[in-house]
């Protein structure tokens, strides 16, 4: 499951990872609101950095409309392990207030104006914009909320933007790059870092991997603090930022555990002009089978940002994804799924949809696949390759008669079935007689079949 | 003979209550598998509709029966723990059916098991059979065809797949040629798991039984590059192979993780490319695993 920037910002700072103030809103008319109060936050730090009460900053930090005007409730990142009161001590500590280099009077303070969309290729397609007014803000976030972002991730329709973060702009000296992911070949999570920081990881390992220093967690021990040293050091930190960094990746590596990530990355965590260690991006992805224990990570959700038919799709415990052919696939089993898809291909066909009805498929639930294929307008096909292991064949042919009742066939259906059950359930769509099934001998002949009838 | 599993196996069922478990032992036991009890949490003390033992944990079960293998169907958020109690108890092979484990589970779990010497095939995997001997999982054992047996054609061989359905599918591509299979294990198409694919092809290497070795990856990780140049260095067997995902969508269902790790790598192209620079023959469509195979092992398409 993926959140949203805004999210994993929250998530960070809650943990005692310094983040630059942040707005959300979700209206365009909230945005002239939004600068005046990170304007007014920016200006209050910088002329009053010393004397300035702790309880003070916390408020700059994190003020409360914040999370008040984001639209899911705050009682989801409730549980989030550190108090906020470990946030005044890290976040911003007076001294790195009190060195920034550029006091941001009125005049040059900017803001940055980011579109909360889980695709990529934001900035590109003109939703991340840098605003020098709260009139200019209010204008680009129009835009934005009006118009979808179309960018080569999100497709020709686009995806709608809810959801827009501001926050003022910080001069950065330095990029870096820290990430932890699983690593599959060792089996444990990595934690990643980089002086390469503030571009695509998978362009810095393509081009220059030397630039990608790791160290692994041990499984049951976790993150030591040797690991985190020698991380440090590989970033070029020392002293006082050095400090923070340390915290900031023992926080990571924390964070990834306890809530089941499968990626937790800030990029760029940066060194701004002042020498201030602020994480600028994030982004947090969980793993959907750990979700059952974090209720507070599933309320982070967004179906917004999902494919209507794939939330269908899950609900009845299928696996689906939507795709730009003409052939619609319901398969058992994901690696039959996508074969099925690789050998319409192979003879010339495209296939719409990749469908995973599992092992344990029910007469309901493949009904319920047919519905989800035949609503998408483009299918003018059906392939329905079963090879019956724990999923029994019977119970398709049988969810294949209710299907050609209830949905109603729009399209010719070619049936390839083996396995367990498979002579039963020939015989009852043999009796059955539905006009548009075509039943295949075997993988090929119901690819060339599904290929020659669409 | 075979690898890891034969007629002298000893298996019991974890979770042998619930309705996966008891359906799935009756069909192992019906195909030949020696099944000597099973594992429920506070139900022990009976039988099973099976009329098999029921304990209440594992080291009960391994002390009264002498069991040496176990079959897991415990629901997911239990499946680790499951496996590391085997583990405890001595059991030598951990077979883990379940799906949708949390990966950070499994990552402990095998640890726990490689400090144990356990060997863990899955999870979410169909599970390993040896054909005519033992069947340890829900694959369907009549598609499969035992060495010596009337209709083989004198070859047999060993196949490892991160696949249940796809396997299938080779091994009825294999039976319906007369290639026996000496045995087949899926090793599931989870992130973090057992016995990979190097492992398995060392021992079917070793395997006096074992002609030829049929391996089935698809995209994500690159579990299927490292196994190439294994099979290039240590394999002297004919090797055929089958990447399923060609024209997958990427960034799908492989997500970020794999291919930040190895640069690129994971893609269904640079796992072809690896397996054929390794000499091993690699079916372009999935109906041809078979013949593909057939045709490596000099028996003709």
């Amino acid at each position: 499951m993926k959140v949203h920037e805004f999210q994993a910002r929250q998530l960070l700072q809650q943990a005692g990872v310094p983040v630059p103030p942040f707005e959300v809103i979700n209206k365009p008319e909230q945005a002239a609101a939004a600068f005046a109060k990170l304007a007014a936050a920016q200006s209050c730090a910088t002329e009053t950095p010393v004397a300035q009460p702790p309880s003070a900053l916390k408020n700059v930090a994190q003020p409360p409309s914040a999370v008040k005007s984001v639209a899911q409730p705050p009682s989801a990142l409730k549980n989030v392990a550190q108090p906020p009161s470990a946030l005044k001590n890290v976040a911003q500590p007076p001294s790195a207030v009190k060195s920034v280099a550029q006091p941001p009077s009125a005049v040059d303070f900017s803001v940055v104006v980011k579109a909360q969309v889980h695709a990529g290729g934001r900035g590109k397609a003109g939703y991340v914009v840098l605003c020098k007014t709260a009139a200019e803000a209010e204008q680009h976030c129009r835009r934005m909320f009006d118009k979808p972002m179309v960018s080569k991730q999100t497709g020709p329709e686009g995806v709608r933007v809810r959801h827009i973060l501001l926050a003022p702009a910080v001069n950065i000296a330095k990029e870096y790059y820290v990430g932890v992911v699983v690593d599959r070949a060792r089996r444990t999570p990595c934690v990643m870092v980089s002086r390469e920081g503030g571009v695509e990881i998978e362009e810095v390992a393509a081009k220059n991997p030397d630039a990608i220093v790791k160290e692994w967690l041990h499984p049951h021990l976790g993150l030591q603090d040797f690991q985190v040293r020698r991380l440090v050091s590989a970033l070029g930190l020392a002293g006082d930022q050095a400090k923070t960094a340390a915290r900031t990746l023992q926080v990571l590596a924390r964070l990834f555990i306890e809530k089941d990530c499968s990626l937790a990355e800030i990029n760029p965590l940066v060194q701004t002009d002042g020498g201030e260690i602020l994480a600028i991006d994030a982004k947090f992805n969980f793993d959907d089978n750990a979700l059952f224990r974090h209720a507070e990570i599933e309320a982070l959700f967004d179906p917004s940002e999902e494919n209507p038919n794939e939330i269908r799709a899950k609900k009845a415990n299928l696996s689906y994804i939507a795709l730009d052919g003409n052939i619609g696939c319901l398969v058992n089993g994901a690696g039959l799924a996508m074969s099925t898809m690789d050998i319409i291909k192979l003879h010339g066909g495209q296939p719409a949809n990749f469908l995973d009805v599992g092992g344990s498929v029910t007469k309901e639930g493949a009904i319920e696949a047919f519905r989800i294929i035949l609503s998408d307008e483009k299918v003018n096909g059906v392939l329905v390759n079963i090879f019956g292991g724990i999923a029994k064949c019977d119970v398709i042919a049988e969810a294949l008669i209710a299907a050609a009742k209830e949905v109603g066939f729009r399209a010719p259906v070619v049936v390839r079935l083996e396995g367990t059950n498979v002579e039963k359930a020939r015989e009852m769509l043999k009796a059955a007689a539905i006009p548009q099934l075509i039943p295949a001998a075997d993988l090929t002949d119901a690819a060339k079949k599904v290929c020659a009838a669409v | 003979m075979s690898i890891l599993v034969d007629k002298n196996t000893r298996v019991i069922c974890q979770g042998i209550t619930g309705k996966a478990g008891a359906f799935h032992t009756a069909q192992c036991i019906q195909y030949g598998a020696h099944f000597v009890g099973g594992v429920a949490p506070g139900k022990g003390g009976g039988r099973s509709e099976h009329g098999l033992p029921v304990f209440n944990s594992c080291h009960e079960a391994v002390r009264a029966t002498g069991a040496d293998a176990t079959m897991i169907f415990v629901p997911a958020p239990g499946a680790a723990d499951a496996a590391m109690e085997a583990a405890d108890a001595g059991i030598r092979l951990v077979v883990l059916i379940t799906e949708g484990i949390p990966t950070l589970d499994m990552v402990k779990a095998r640890k726990f098991l490689d400090d144990r010497g356990t060997k863990l095939i899955g999870p979410n995997c169909p599970g390993i059979i040896t054909p005519g001997q033992c069947k340890i999982g829900i694959m369907p054992g009549y598609i499969h065809l035992p060495a010596g047996d009337a209709k083989a054609k004198g070859k047999a061989v060993g196949l490892i797949s991160r696949s249940g359905t796809l396997t299938y599918e080779a091994v009825w591509q294999c039976s319906t040629r007369g290639i026996a299979q000496t045995t087949c294990a899926g090793i599931g198409g989870d992130p973090v798991k057992g016995l990979n694919f190097i492992e398995l092809l060392e021992m079917f290497q070793n395997d006096a039984a074992t002609d030829g070795i049929i391996m089935i990856g698809e995209i994500g990780g690159t579990d299927e590059e490292a196994a190439a140049a294994y099979v290039k260095q240590h394999v002297r067997k004919p090797v055929a192979a089958f990447i399923a995902g060609q024209t997958a969508p990427p960034g799908k269902r492989m997500g970020h993780a794999g291919a930040i790790i190895s640069g690129g790598e994971g893609t269904a192209a640079s796992k072809i490319e690896a397996l054929k620079s390794a000499g091993i023959h690699v079916a372009s469509s999935p109906a041809d695993m078979g013949a593909t195979m057939a045709k490596a092992l000099g028996m003709g398409a």
